[in-house]
């Protein structure tokens, strides 16, 4: 519990707040990027683990554990969205027989 | 000490994402991914969250990942051909992301309220304290969290099944 209270008395908030917000960007330039579906979506679960950071870290330095909880829920609707967002690929590569998003143009207008 | 060590997991965590975005191979892309969420793991054991960073490491490393990784394999998606990104996408999308981050980084500079932590009762973050408050405060939101998990398990086994007609 000392190293505790020395690890939140040594590192301030702010840190913590820039490198999930820096996490939280590169998950967002991915997105921009990538072409692949299955990097975007590794890409949104690193974009949900920053903000699970963040949650973490305001939890810790405010003493309210109701901010674990949250995270706790964040992960169970992150691995029921893998989920679907999987069983979508599979469907899609049987019909175009690949995974790149830039040949789902159809409704492009 | 303590600075050093959370230095060392964010520049270990900010450096898995990068390569993440960055490595055209996907299984890489994947192993990196997961480097970064153990670096995340270790940010939660520094801010005393012990419960977090082993559900951490079992539903994401164990969990996701491995699914993600047997998505790849399974589909051979590795073996599809390479497809030109180009440059302009590039550049247009970390800049883009860079613009984002600059104004986050500039809110936060701009109003820089030190926060003095409080302190923490003896079992903060603990398994036992956590449990209580899961099963008291949110135990509704648990439950409808299981009804969650099975539409997706429902509907991700009816979007695979192939049609028979």
């Amino acid at each position: 519990m000392e190293e505790l209270q020395s690890t939140l008395q040594t590192v301030p908030l702010n840190w913590y707040i820039v490198v999930s917000l820096t996490l939280f960007c590169i998950g967002t330039v991915g997105i921009l990027y990538r072409r692949n579906a299955i990097a975007i979506i590794m890409c949104i679960e690193l974009m949900l683990n920053s903000v699970n950071l963040l949650l973490t870290a305001f939890s810790a330095y405010n003493g309210n554990s109701d901010g674990q909880v949250f995270v706790f829920f964040i992960m169970v609707v992150a691995a029921a969205e893998v989920t679907v967002g999987l069983a979508l690929i599979v469907v899609m590569y049987r019909n175009v027989n690949s995974a790149d998003v830039s040949l789902l143009n159809k409704l492009k207008w | 000490m303590i600075r050093n060590i959370f230095f060392f997991l964010s520049a270990l965590a900010i450096f898995g994402a990068v390569m993440t975005v960055f490595s055209r191979n996907l299984v890489h892309s994947i192993l990196y991914m997961i480097l970064c969420f153990f670096a995340i793991a270790g940010h939660y054991l520094l801010l005393n969250a012990e419960f977090l960073a082993i559900v951490n490491i079992i539903v994401y490393t164990g969990a996701i990942m491995v699914l993600f990784l047997f998505a790849v394999m399974l589909l051979n998606l590795n073996k599809t051909k390479k497809i030109s990104l180009g440059k302009v996408n590039l550049f247009a999308s970390v800049i883009s992301g860079g613009i984002l981050l600059l104004v986050f980084v500039a809110a936060i500079v701009k109003n820089s309220e030190s926060v003095t932590p409080v302190q923490l009762s003896q079992d903060f973050g603990s398994i036992k304290h956590l449990g209580k408050i899961l099963f008291n405060e949110y135990i509704l939101p648990f439950e409808a969290s299981s009804i969650l998990f099975l539409s997706a398990m429902i509907g991700s086994i009816i979007l695979i099944k192939k049609e028979h007609r």
